[in-house]
């Protein structure tokens, strides 16, 4: 493996003190609405900058490293921007720009209370996000996420209505649980072999865990990544989340949280077991039979919610899995595949959580029995659903076909041709749930009671506020799957992660173009 | 002058509780003054000690002049006088907030209160600073007294609960100094070092294994060791709030500093072992107790109570560390005696601010009014509850982490269970009040109940201080114990 090359600057460090030094900001200006946006919005693009500046040297495959001080003896609170972490913080800090447009939109468009509360939330959430995608050892990673999942307990409980509150305590109960079972099991890797950082094809080389301990280790650190990437049985809290503010779920539980759990994934099974212990014992199995499971049952119990936000909760629980079969593969264009859709995932399912909240806010409607006739009303935001369900169902030329095409040709070349069958059945199964919906909004008349009961009747779109953004990322969706590389280059920067995560496996090595 | 610190910082407090009675007559808040004052400038001289101790290494005074074994020694070795540190700068912290309380339970008379609480604080110190193992229980004696005065002073039921814990803490007393006798038979020395040499040299006969059991129970009932806890609950929940923020946060952890001294200092720890399971009984007993104060907390409908059984568990946490018997479980308990003295003040000082604030100390009572009124107390409180739970990168995540290196170190899986439980425990408890602190609307401004102003700064300054601290010593955790902690381990790292 050649040996990376790493620069010292304190770049990553300022993508996340970006958004956490703009918190008292927006607490401070707590009456004045218009001034606390623009902080906002001043760190999501100062974000947004930083994280593209280290683009280029991540295509060139440098790491971007920083240690501020000792977290514990030994052990160095080190953000080091590689070029996965920096794939993850673009997704991330791209759609918070976004996601920054479409909240203000719905949150005065629906007039929620405590949206100061909301707003440093979310700059702390974000703030972590960041910090979870660069951090450069086990312990930091635990840091930041442990501190994403206390910002976003709040955003959870928004409503503090008893459901919220449940649902708080839920999200509580299995968040904190996770952290524990990472937080032990950094604890024992670091106790026999004395270091935690992170290295592209696994730190674990040297044999220091028997078998049975190293299978306990996965174990521990799956329970800690599994909860938030929504593995089946630990998905239970995020369709129970759901209450929470549409915003938030667009953009935690489809970006940032959710793939916050699934980067985890890929950082414990590439850079902390690496490919070849995983093979050896059998871990890959194992998480694969998982996911591929989470997959069909999600996608199954999906079809029968008819609360729109559920459905998408239950969507987003089935296509992390993708992601996660990805991983679980072991081969180079399986991860490849997984790590794009985990961008494309990002930018359909934000899309389609948009929608949601527009539909929510303008029509008042949050049941799918309820959405006879909607299209014709609000025709961009269900031109943007059909776009962005389209892609999730894997039709080219969707961005959603080419990750799905990269994870098929990976299930190949690592000989487990039943994960194809796995992601047709699923594509179908996607089908099955999104079109009925699009169906439904285009194609059925609307539901004559509507206007003689002097229902709020909607004319129009809702706000450009909500739409310019879903109709944007809508878009994107379709650019990235014309042109993986423009604007941004997301299929040239997971094939360097894969390269490099497999460069220790010679034979795994040879079936990559 | 520096050769005379270790005995100056006791001086200082001593002469300060002297004083409080003889300058009362100068104004009703001159007890107030002098024990702050005299607190503060112990802190600095001990800092100033600890300074002293990092460059010349450990510093021996010999009271009197009279030369150890005979004569009494006082000790002031980097574990010593970090604890020292720790303990003067929380009862600095306490007794500066302490006015507003004091005034509303004593009224004019506080003279009580304030030397009763600087003598409590210069025995506490003084059982640290001392190299002598009878020294230690006049010590221990005098910090013990004031503790019962302390916890008595409000009424019938804290009267009951200082008698209980009088009754309970004499017997500790006792088993202390009865093993003290059998050592004292034994070897015919009372100085540690001294002690510590010839036991080594003779070895351990049943004399001396008998004295040493006796010495630890004694201990155990003083740090409310499960199941030896009985005392702590109504003890910490009926006393003045001005009182249980004191006595709360050091009073148990001096006792377990003691353990510390005992088992590694006195009695040579290998040879100990191999004659007694001493250490894992010791481990096994602060697990039950983790779980046992973390569940009990739990249906808890008083704050303080609730706090009370938290602190059962927090001292699971340094007994199952000292049980360990590693450097890193060494060096987890005494982290966690820092931590916890912080967390544990910066909780009773909210409690006792909302006692203060008339809004009492039920859970049922709590609202998001409390959010309110005292937004900086209430932000205190969350931040040191978090550091209870354990969440990084407060301090209490690290207590954690060495006590878990140290139970992986000797493959106690158990114990790592016990501490993952545990700390989802304490967020069920803590979730509690914060979700009735945090959530709902807190309703239009009322009257502001309490005095604002001067008074309304002294009820925030300290817990924001240390809830401050928990994040600060959380994130400078490794230099502390790069620094402090791991070159006075008495095992090598």
């Amino acid at each position: 493996m050649n040996a990376a090359i790493t620069t010292q600057s304190v770049l990553p460090w300022l993508a996340v003190a970006a958004s956490l030094a703009v918190v008292p900001a927006i607490l401070l200006c707590d009456k004045r609405p218009n001034f606390r946006e623009f902080w906002t919005f001043a760190a999501a693009f100062l974000k947004f900058g930083i994280v593209l500046s280290l683009v280029p040297g991540a295509l060139r495959g440098e790491t971007v490293e920083w240690t501020l001080f000792s977290l514990v003896p030994g052990v160095s609170f080190t953000l080091s921007a590689d070029p996965l972490g920096v794939f993850f913080a673009l997704v991330a800090s791209g759609l918070w720009i976004v996601t920054s447009v479409y909240s203000i939109g719905y949150m005065r468009g629906h007039a929620e209370k405590k949206q100061t509360r909301f707003f440093a939330s979310f700059a702390v959430s974000l703030g972590s996000t960041i910090g979870i995608a660069f951090a450069g050892n086990l312990l930091t990673f635990l840091v930041f996420y442990e501190l994403l999942t206390l910002a976003t307990y709040p955003l959870v409980i928004h409503k503090e209505s008893k459901e919220a509150i449940r649902s708080g305590r839920m999200y509580l109960a299995y968040a904190l649980t996770a952290g524990l079972c990472f937080l032990s099991a950094t604890v024992w890797i670091y106790f026999r072999t004395g270091s935690i950082e992170f290295e592209a094809g696994g730190m674990l080389v040297d044999g220091s865990f028997s078998g049975g301990e190293l299978k306990a280790l996965f174990l521990l650190l799956m329970i800690g990544v599994g909860v938030k990437s929504g593995i089946m049985p630990l998905h239970s809290w995020l369709p129970a989340a759901m209450v929470a503010p549409t915003p938030v779920s667009a953009l935690l539980h489809a970006v940032a949280v959710v793939k916050s759990g699934v980067f985890g994934l890929i950082r414990v099974t590439g850079f902390v077991f690496g490919p070849d212990l995983m093979r050896e014992y059998g871990l890959d199995i194992a998480l694969a039979c998982f996911a591929a499971a989470t997959v069909l049952f999600a996608s199954v119990i999906a079809m029968r919610q008819d609360n729109l936000k559920r459905r998408l909760a239950y969507s987003t629980v089935g296509h992390l899995s993708y992601i996660a079969i990805g991983t679980a593969l072991i081969a180079p264009s399986a991860l490849q595949g997984g790590l794009m859709h985990l961008s494309a995932h990002a930018l359909m399912k934000i899309t389609l959580f948009f929608c949601a909240g527009a539909i929510y806010v303008h029509a008042h409607k949050t049941e799918i029995s309820q959405l006879d006739g909607l299209g014709r009303t609000m025709p961009w935001t269900f031109g943007a659903f059909a776009v962005a369900s389209l892609g999730l169902a894997g039709i080219p030329p969707l961005s959603g076909f080419l990750s799905k095409w990269w994870l098929a040709v990976g299930s190949v070349e690592a000989g487990r041709e039943w994960a194809l069958g796995i992601f047709l059945l699923s594509g179908l199964l996607n089908a099955g749930y999104f079109f009925p919906i699009v169906i439904r909004a285009f194609f059925r008349p609307p539901p004559p009671e509507n206007g003689n009961e002097g229902h709020h009747s909607p004319l129009g779109e809702a706000s450009p506020w909500m739409v310019v953004p879903l109709c944007l990322t809508a878009l994107l969706a379709v650019i990235f799957g014309v042109f993986p590389d423009y604007p941004l280059p997301f299929f040239d920067l997971a094939y360097n992660i894969a390269r490099d995560v497999f460069a220790g496996s010679e034979s795994l090595m040879s079936t990559l173009p | 002058m520096t050769l005379h610190l270790p005995i100056l910082i006791l001086l200082v407090l001593f002469s300060g509780a002297l004083f409080i009675p003889i300058l009362s007559k100068l104004g009703t808040r001159t007890p107030w003054i002098i024990a702050v004052a005299s607190s503060l400038l112990a802190f600095c001289l001990c800092l100033f000690l600890l300074f002293e101790v990092l460059e010349v290494g450990v510093i021996h005074y010999a009271l009197g002049g009279w030369a150890p074994p005979i004569g009494i020694e006082l000790v002031a070795d980097r574990l010593s006088v970090f604890v020292s540190l720790v303990i003067l700068g929380v009862s600095t912290l306490v007794l500066a907030h302490s006015r507003p309380s004091v005034e509303r339970d004593n009224g004019e008379n506080q003279v009580g209160y304030y030397t009763t609480a600087l003598l409590a604080v210069g025995g506490f110190v003084g059982i640290i600073s001392t190299g002598d193992l009878f020294n230690l229980y006049v010590f221990l004696e005098i910090s013990s007294l004031a503790s019962y005065a302390l916890i008595g002073s409000s009424g019938k039921r804290s009267a009951v609960a200082a008698f209980r814990y009088l009754i309970l803490g004499t017997i500790g007393a006792s088993f202390y100094l009865l093993g003290l006798g059998f050592v004292f038979i034994n070897t015919g020395s009372l100085n540690m070092a001294d002690v510590a040499a010839i036991l080594s040299e003779q070895g351990l006969d049943p004399v001396i294994l008998i004295g040493a059991v006796l010495m630890v129970i004694g201990m155990g009932l003083k740090m409310a060791l499960l199941p030896l806890h009985l005392w702590l609950p109504d003890a910490y929940t009926f006393a003045p709030a001005a009182s249980s923020s004191l006595i709360a946060p050091i009073g148990t952890k001096v006792a377990a500093y003691v353990l510390i001294r005992l088992i590694l200092g006195v009695f040579p720890t290998e040879m100990l072992t191999a004659e007694l399971p001493l250490l894992d009984i010791l481990g096994v007993l602060g697990a039950a107790g983790i779980i046992w104060g973390s569940v009990m907390a739990i249906p808890q409908r008083n704050i303080k109570r609730m706090l009370a059984y938290s602190s059962v568990a927090q001292i699971g946490y340094i007994a199952l560390g000292i049980g360990l018997g590693t450097t890193f479980g060494l060096i987890g308990a005494v982290l966690h005696i820092l931590n916890h003295a912080c967390m544990k003040a910066c909780l009773f000082l909210v409690s006792s601010n909302l006692e203060t604030r008339g809004k009492g100390v039920e859970i049922e009572g709590l609202d998001a009014s409390m959010r309110r009124d005292m937004p900086w107390s209430s932000a205190a409180f969350a931040v040191a509850a978090i550091s209870m739970i354990g969440l990084p990168p407060t301090a209490g995540f690290f207590s954690k982490w060495y006590l878990l290196l140290g139970s992986f170190q000797e493959d106690r899986f158990i114990f790592v269970g016990v501490i993952l439980i545990s700390s989802l425990l304490n967020a069920v408890y803590f979730f509690r009040i914060l979700e009735r602190m945090y959530l709902g609307n807190p309703g239009p401004k009322g009257e502001v109940t309490a005095s604002s102003g001067a008074s309304g700064f002294l009820l925030v300054f300290s817990p924001v201080v240390l809830g401050l601290g928990l994040v600060l010593l959380g994130l400078g955790n490794a230099f502390i114990v790069t620094h402090l902690l791991n070159p006075m381990m008495p095992i090598a790292p």
